[in-house]
């Protein structure tokens, strides 16, 4: 059924009928509506069979999740930004367990400076930690890519991020078409755990594992990542058989045929930058968009045969890796070994800036003139940053350098973009 | 596409206005897109929602700078924030007063702008006459809906359903129409002035 | 022969031996059908009161919960010598997940068996968590305190032998003051663990108002089986903290084992209590108490107490501690008092 609704809520009904059985939430900005409205679903009795537990901390969730997913419950959670890192050890402990769980991570900047906007700087972080990550350009695609990741999770026995853009998807009001119980239960059925904890049948589980099989158990781990890489578009089949939609898969193409210059991004910048290619397109420039949506396990062949035959590749990305630049360019560079195509990194988007169609063009105009190992920072103010850095030649005790170089832009929430 | 551009305070339902109108578009079978200014501001801060409409998919996600309608919810911004940046020349421009724009200090601003695209409503008082409390966004849409003709008022009234329920979804839809009566007014007049000079 | 009437002494104090006891009344490790839930062949050294106090836990919450029980298990010895894979001691369902997420585990395992009860795809399955001193009173301290203030259906328990002996005894906020650990070196003008310090988290967990909160030792085996029974009867957040002797740890001698246990709890420096919904109900009394000072002489990690120049005034303040233990629980029997 069409509606006009949040992205959050529409996740958070997509979550319900998926028939979770146990969902943990600590409030974070930007995931907590998703939380919000699947609490007031159990609460209302519309979830039944669904336990709703209330944690302390991001930690304890996914603590609680692992417990409940290990005693062979369907289990969700949903977090973001400092949430994500302050659970970390035990996500990679999922992982680990190799428990299905699902959770929504609703993307947003790491402190210090705290920033509660946009960038996947969360979810990047734990690109090695033994999810699978997805990230939805839409909030169709959202709610879609979590029906999807119950069924991908639990035919891995794997845990699933589902990453969407924090505020701009999640707080945006947009059109979903939401499926029916039916549709959802003919796709997904109902869980059964490759090992549970069960007093008829016991074992232990997480002991401790030597020298002599762990490299074994990892690679297990990464073999399954790789099983995914076949699984992903099969199930984005399957899901268009149930559904009728085209959601989902390792990775989308737009206008790239006969494209000299391809973009690769993730998220829902990928609407912004359709729109620039499209003008572009209109003004003769013969270039196409790659859109990655499984990041994790990252579509090595898939991403070099969309771009084998470009010239230039321009990965944008909402992260960067301090000390070396691109994340997302690292991983498009191992793609296209061996090919003589020059790849830009271009840091766009940190912390919540605006990434408009007016940058785009520019950039896009400009970087045919640039040198490809060069990193660009989108629209980033390099009086600003000269200015801390002369202060910080002149005098030693300059104090917090985000403050002073807040006072240099001068005041804060008077400007649109 | 039609972007609008809505500034107010926290607490004066900014973002649910924004909303409601997305949902008013939806309701006419339109793509909407609604999205706030992504702030932690608290109660009385200034805040930015924003609404596109169009009649395909929405894909862009930039924030709206260069809109083609204001609502300002609260016009003692209008000297605090760049309201209006970026409005395309010729704009709609509507602003929650009991005042003119001269009054508000817009005289010259708005000099060579087309008087029917200019208005001025109430809202607060008709939200406190209808609903009993100072919330001026709802009645305010109802003002969009006579000032641009983006959308219907009917459409305005489902929006208000879909978001409210009972006392406070009737007040509402009253007070929407009133405003909406009144702006209407206002518009004719200022055309009938206009085609007078013509 | 004229019939001789037969006193036992002990009654009291759970320490009648079994065969003087009507069957139903025989401990837990006397019953043959005993589940053995952590059974022997594990690493544990050589007088390890965790061990004991483990085995003699779950045994009690297996017969408790009719053979239907999960344990969720923090990282630490006993995680560590119970299970290196492929070999477990743990003859029931059993998780490790990391140190300090113990509690919030066992909250997702309750959750998930109430929400398969109710869809009537499992029966009554229960839930025991269990912990070093580390692992509950420092780094799972949040987890065991969320848990507990959500009443989430868990029996907790806590084997508290006062420092991080898997890592190589250093201090922990369980550590008593003046023990040596490795990170307490005793060493300068003030040896050993700082007094102040600290925290007794039976007392916290009372604060939380949970259904129930005990302590008990090793000593006392009986104590211990009737009051892991009793929790088990009760439904909602329950913690029981178990004081077991490290040898390794302590400086104590593999033998010592029960025997410091007790005079932990004779001189009052461990108060053995039963306590419902935040208010102590009843406590193990003390007959005749012993001073501290026989309990510290058996441990090397006091040692330095004890030297050519005795401290006299440190051995004052933990004897101090302990009558305060003894006032503050109602420690002392009445016929001695």
């Amino acid at each position: 059924m069409l509606k006009q609704t949040e992205g959050s809520h529409a996740v958070a009904e997509a979550v319900a009928l998926c028939r979770p059985e146990v969902i943990c939430a600590y409030p974070i900005s930007p995931q907590t509506h998703i939380v919000e409205g699947i609490g007031e679903m159990v609460k209302s009795g519309e979830l039944a069979d669904c336990e709703f537990i209330n944690v302390e901390s991001e930690f304890a969730a996914m603590s609680v999740a692992i417990g409940s997913s290990a005693a062979g419950a369907r289990t969700y959670t949903a977090t973001a930004s400092q949430g994500l890192l302050f659970m970390v050890e035990a996500v990679f402990n999922a992982s680990g367990l190799g428990l299905p769980i699902v959770m929504t991570v609703a993307n947003r900047a790491i402190g210090a400076p705290i920033n509660i906007w946009n960038d996947h700087s969360d979810s990047i972080s734990q690109r090695d930690c033994g999810w699978i990550q997805l990230f939805a350009e839409t909030n169709q695609e959202a709610l879609d890519l979590h029906i999807q990741a119950f069924k991908l999770a639990e035919a891995l026995s794997l845990p699933v991020m589902v990453c969407m853009d924090g505020f701009i998807l999640t707080h945006a009001y947009e059109r979903v078409d939401m499926p029916t119980q039916a549709q959802v239960d003919a796709f997904l059925p109902p869980y059964e755990p490759r090992q549970v904890l069960d007093p008829n049948e016991p074992v232990s589980m997480g002991a401790m594992v030597g020298p002599e099989a762990f490299m074994e158990v990892r690679y297990l781990a990464h073999a399954k990542q790789m099983q995914a890489l076949e699984l992903i578009p099969e199930m984005a089949k399957e899901f268009k058989a149930v559904f009728g939609r085209d959601t989902g898969g390792l990775t989308r193409t737009y206008r790239t045929d006969d494209a000299e210059t391809i973009v690769v991004a993730m998220g829902s910048i990928l609407g912004t930058i359709k729109d620039v290619v499209d003008e572009m397109r209109d003004a003769g420039e013969k270039i196409g968009v790659l859109c990655i949506t499984s990041f994790r396990p990252f579509p090595l062949e898939a991403v070099r045969e969309a771009l084998k035959n470009s010239k230039r590749v321009v990965v944008l990305e909402k992260s960067l890796a301090i000390g070396i630049g691109g994340i997302l360019a690292s991983d498009v560079r191992k793609a296209l070994r061996k090919l003589s195509i020059d790849v830009y990194t271009v840091i766009a988007g940190l912390g919540g800036r605006a990434i408009t169609m007016k940058s785009l063009h520019a950039l896009f105009q400009k970087l045919k003139h640039e040198e490809s190992e060069s990193v660009t920072f989108l629209d980033l103010d390099w009086n600003v940053v000269n200015r801390q850095l002369e202060r910080e030649r002149q005098k030693r005790r300059t104090g917090p350098a985000a403050e002073s170089m807040l006072r240099d832009v001068g005041t804060v929430a008077s400007k649109i973009a | 596409m039609f972007q609008v551009r809505i500034h107010g305070r926290g607490g004066q339902g900014v973002v649910t206005a924004a909303e409601m109108l997305s949902i008013a578009a939806f309701q006419e079978g339109r793509h909407a897109q609604a999205f706030p200014s992504f702030g932690s501001e608290r109660t009385g801060a200034p805040v930015v929602a924003f609404c596109r409409i169009a009649d395909k998919e929405i894909r862009l996600r930039e924030p709206i700078m260069a809109p083609d309608a204001l609502i300002i919810q609260d016009p003692t911004l209008l000297h605090q924030v760049d309201v209006f940046a970026g409005l395309k020349k010729d704009g709609y421009i509507l602003i929650n007063t009991n005042k003119t724009f001269e009054e508000l200090g817009l005289g010259d601003f708005v000099r060579d702008w087309p008087h029917d695209r200019l208005c001025t409503v109430a809202a607060t008082d008709l939200s406190k006459k209808h609903v009993g409390r100072p919330m001026p966004n709802v009645p305010l849409l109802g003002g969009f809906a006579a000032v641009s003709g983006t959308i219907r008022l009917e459409s305005v009234i489902m929006a208000i359903n879909d978001k409210f329920s009972g006392k406070v979804a009737a007040g509402n839809i009253a007070a929407a129409t009133e405003a909406y009566n009144t702006v209407r007014a206002g518009i004719e007049k200022a055309r009938r002035q206009e085609a007078a000079h013509a | 022969m004229s019939l001789q009437t037969v006193s036992f002494y002990q009654t009291g104090t759970f320490t009648v031996g079994n065969r003087l006891l009507a069957a139903e009344e025989r401990s837990v490790q006397a019953n043959m059908q005993r589940t053995n839930s952590l059974n022997s062949g594990h690493r544990a050294c050589q007088g390890c009161g965790e061990a004991l106090g483990a085995r003699y836990a779950i045994d009690a919450a297996m017969i408790a919960s009719k053979g239907q029980l999960i344990a969720a298990n923090a990282t630490g010895c006993l995680e560590v010598f119970s299970t290196p894979y492929p070999e477990t001691s743990w003859q029931i369902p059993w998780i490790h997940s990391l140190f300090g997420n113990t509690a919030a585990v066992a909250t997702g395992i309750a959750a998930a068996i109430k929400v398969k009860k109710h869809k009537g795809q499992g029966g009554d399955v229960r839930v025991v968590a269990q912990g070093g001193d580390g692992g509950t009173t420092d780094i799972g301290f949040g987890c065991l305190s969320g848990m507990f203030e959500r009443n989430d259906d868990v029996l907790y328990i806590c084997y508290d032998n006062g420092g991080y002996m898997n890592t190589g005894v250093q201090r922990s906020s369980a550590t008593p003051p003046a023990a040596r650990t490795a990170t307490t070196m005793p060493v300068g003008p003030e040896p050993g663990n700082a007094f102040g310090q600290g925290k007794f988290v039976p007392a916290i967990a009372m604060a939380h108002e949970i259904p129930y909160v005990a302590t008990a030792t090793v000593a006392d085996l009986r104590d211990l089986e009737y009051k892991v029974t009793r929790a088990m009867g009760m439904r909602g957040a329950r913690y029981i903290h178990i004081l077991v002797p490290c040898p390794l740890g302590w400086g104590a001698a593999a033998q010592d084992t029960i025997l410091l246990a007790r005079l932990a709890k004779e001189t009052g420096i461990f108060p053995v209590f039963e306590a419902e919904y935040g208010e102590v109900k009843s406590a193990l009394q003390i007959r005749r108490p012993l001073p501290v000072e026989d309990y510290l002489r058996l441990q090397k990690r006091y040692a330095h107490l004890f030297g050519k120049t005795p401290a006299v005034a440190t051995i004052a303040r933990i004897q101090a501690q302990a009558d305060k233990n003894i006032r503050r629980y109602g420690l002392l029997a009445k016929e001695a008092a």
